[in-house]
């Protein structure tokens, strides 16, 4: 079991993220994570669709996902040379005494503050999963009040033929 | 041209080459039944949209082309959604169009509305809510497209009041259709087919195992040829019943749970594996773990999906099997006898051992078998068979032998009760010189009777015959053999008294409760020309279908039939 990164070119229609999600329930896949959006070709949208399992998994999968009339290519780009990017949104118990420190924390990961509340701090950060799960696992000692993150994106790097 | 959204659908429905239509009107379908009204295209009014449905279907298999249905919003539309899921099952290419409420109410629960696109999203190969008219045309062309090619499907398309009511300049459209995300397969991968006439050549047991694909792409001659040529027994799943003469000395029968033990015995011990347009099913294989565990496996599908999904192939072939079959005949030498001469002469033994057999009529009592191979008999093989979901299938499966593709419609996948009498109505409509006969038991007829009035109004001469044994018999067998013989709530004692219910619809019903009196019947029915005729056969009560595979057996693993 591994963890594999589709990158699945759909119309941008209605009703085709319904679609790809009722395959992925019907057929007992689970998504790990999914972020879509339109691309520069407005008819066109692109999902980054992160899905656990074995090569006979994804391979259904892929081949599932192709039967879908409004699916127009997907790529697993697992072991292509890619950039991939997630943003998360932390709300963290922030008074007085341990500002600072979150400060410095924020600095660290590059990430940025985005609100000051009274008693709490949003944090804004984006970078692959690691750095995601670094920067949780450090603000997770002041106390969490909210977490949301995008799903991951990706996109390899350079020309493809 | 000025035109209605509806005038536009009919004329796309013309263009397409639609001559029968079965549907049910209500208040969303009125523009299009107004339009229906001037048309000469064929409507045939159901008595329930489900039924309309299944005719369509049965109109499909029995002649290939796209079947067309319609039904209105809401209500009409749910009614089709399990004619639509046995067509998805067994690949069959149907445009069931539905009524909706006008857009502006859609998302407002308006009288009869249902999401019927949502509805039918995991049971469709595609599908369309239209919600301008200028898109009608279009539309309808892809949807005919994608239903029929590939792998065929039924394929929805939601017709809102409005877009059916607005009227627009309309120019026909006669590009080809071109989908982005749908491409029709076509030619051969000539390196797979070399690896796999290698096997072919190679193996000393080879065997066919032949499913609906082969009916569906039209390639039965092929088969034929090319089992001839490599001298290469066939079995056929139920869906590929006919797809391989049963008369021919290769023919294994259906192979799985209620398949001849020769054929299982066949597919145990197999060292090559020939699937054709099949999808490795578990009422075939059964424990698949030990399912052709000798063999290694030649697949060929038009559906690349299916490769792989259940089992692991050797040879992988994604194609149209007419076209795949057609070049590997062409390469392939043909065989001599001696090559699988021990092979053939073990699957004789083996058809002489364990030939399908059932216990003799005892007291005059009627063995439904015997009812099967009399209306064999009396039709030549010749008549189109439809049936129900049950015992009756499986005997009907077993006992008639069929020598010719689309002569056999059956709910394999789905196991519909209620489908096989509205597919006979549509099949006799495609093919109204063919005898039709629907096999059907006690329980399922009850499911879709309401049709008989279509049959009468239009004077169809489908037969159907009812293995009445008043249990819902499949079950029962099942609870006979696995739970002790607690037959909880499969007595069908209580049912209509079927002679009598045939004549208030107005056709013809015929009770058969003696042995002596079964062949008498069935030629009475079949002099019937203008209405149909329902024959009541009181059948041995607890007579079983055997042989069987006990579910999650291995194949080899086979009861009764000794």
């Amino acid at each position: 079991m591994k963890k594999h990164i589709l990158a699945v070119t759909t119309e941008n229609k209605p009703g085709v993220l319904t679609r790809v999600t009722t395959l992925f329930r019907r057929r007992g896949y689970n998504i790990e994570s999914l972020a879509v959006g339109a691309t520069e070709n407005p008819n066109i949208s692109r999902m980054t669709i992160e899905v656990y399992g074995d090569d006979q998994v994804i391979e259904q999968v892929t081949k599932q996902l192709y039967k879908l009339v409004d699916v127009i290519k997907i790529v697993d780009i697992t072991e292509e040379r890619s950039v991939d990017r997630e943003l998360v949104l932390i709300k963290v118990k922030a008074d007085a005494n341990v500002r600072a420190e979150i400060v410095q924390i924020v600095e660290i990961f590059r990430a940025r503050i985005v609100d000051i509340g009274r008693n709490t701090l949003i944090i804004e950060a984006t970078g692959d999963s690691g750095k995601i799960a670094a920067i949780e696992d450090s603000l997770k000692t002041f106390g969490i009040v909210e977490l949301v993150r995008t799903g991951r994106i990706a996109m390899v790097r350079g020309l493809t033929k | 041209m000025r035109l209605k959204g509806a005038e536009i659908l009919l004329n796309c429905l013309k263009e397409e080459g639609v001559d029968t239509i079965f549907g049910y009107p209500g208040g969303a379908l009125l523009p299009v039944y107004d339009a229906l009204y001037h048309s000469d295209i064929r409507h045939i009014l159901a008595r329930h949209e489900q039924g309309a449905g299944h005719a369509a279907d049965g109109y499909a298999r029995a002649t290939g082309k796209v079947g067309v249905c319609l039904a209105t919003s809401g209500p009409g539309a749910t009614n089709l959604v399990t004619a639509i899921a046995t067509a998805y099952m067994d690949s069959i290419p149907l445009v069931c169009f539905t009524g909706q409420v006008g857009t502006q109410l859609i998302g407002k629960d308006a009288f009869q509305e249902a999401d019927i696109t949502g509805i039918t999203l995991p049971i469709t190969k595609h599908n369309y809510l239209i919600e301008r008219t200028e898109d009608v045309a279009q539309v309808v062309k892809e949807a005919f497209y994608i239903a029929r090619t590939n792998r065929p499907g039924p394929v929805v398309v939601d017709l809102p009041r409005d877009v059916m009511d607005n009227v627009i300049d309309f120019v026909p459209n006669h590009e080809e259709v071109s989908i982005r995300g749908y491409r029709v397969m076509k030619g051969v991968s000539t390196g797979q087919v070399i690896n796999a006439i290698d096997l072919i050549k190679k193996a000393k047991c080879p065997l066919i195992y032949a499913g609906g694909g082969v009916v569906t792409s039209g390639a039965a001659s092929e088969l034929l040829e090319f089992a001839e040529k490599g001298k290469i027994p066939v079995t056929t799943t139920l869906m590929g019943i006919g797809a391989f003469p049963s008369t021919n000395p290769l023919s294994l029968g259906m192979l799985g749970m209620h398949g001849t033990k020769y054929a299982n015995y066949a597919v145990s011990e197999c060292d090559l594996l020939i699937a054709l347009g099949v999808r490795f099913d578990d009422r075939v294989t059964s424990k698949i773990d030990e399912f052709a565990r000798n063999a290694k496996i030649i697949h060929i599908d038009i559906d690349a999906a299916e490769i792989g999904k259940n089992v692991d192939i050797n040879v992988p072939i994604v194609g149209q099997l007419k076209e795949v079959l057609q070049v590997i005949n062409s390469k392939l030498e043909v065989v001599e006898e001696k090559h699988n001469q021990e092979w053939l002469e073990t699957i004789e033994r083996w058809k002489d051992e364990y030939p399908l057999r059932y216990s003799p009529s005892v007291e005059g009592r009627i063995m439904p078998q015997h009812v099967v191979e009399k209306i064999y008999d009396l039709t030549n093989g010749d008549a189109i068979i439809a049936t129900e979901v049950g015992q009756n299938q499986m005997w009907a499966a077993q006992y008639y032998k069929f020598k010719n593709p689309r002569t056999f419609l059956t709910s394999g996948g789905l196991g519909t009760m209620g489908y096989g009498f509205p597919a006979a109505i549509g099949a006799k409509i495609a093919c109204p010189d063919k005898t039709v006969i629907d096999i059907a038991g006690d329980g399922s007829i009850q499911m879709n009777i309401q049709e008989l009035a279509v049959a009468v109004e239009y004077k169809l001469p489908v037969i159907i015959c009812i293995l009445n044994n008043h249990y819902l018999g499949m079950v029962r067998q099942w609870q006979g053999l696995f739970y002790e013989g607690r037959y909880s709530h499969t007595d069908m004692s209580h049912q209509p008294d079927f002679v009598k219910l045939a004549e208030a619809y107005g056709a013809i019903g015929i009770r058969v409760k003696e042995y002596s009196e079964v062949e008498p019947a069935i030629k009475r029915a079949l002099a019937v020309t203008d209405k149909p005729v329902i024959i009541d056969f009181w059948i041995e009560r607890e007579a079983d279908v055997f042989p069987m595979v006990p579910s999650g057996a291995s194949l080899t693993n086979m009861l009764g039939g000794n």
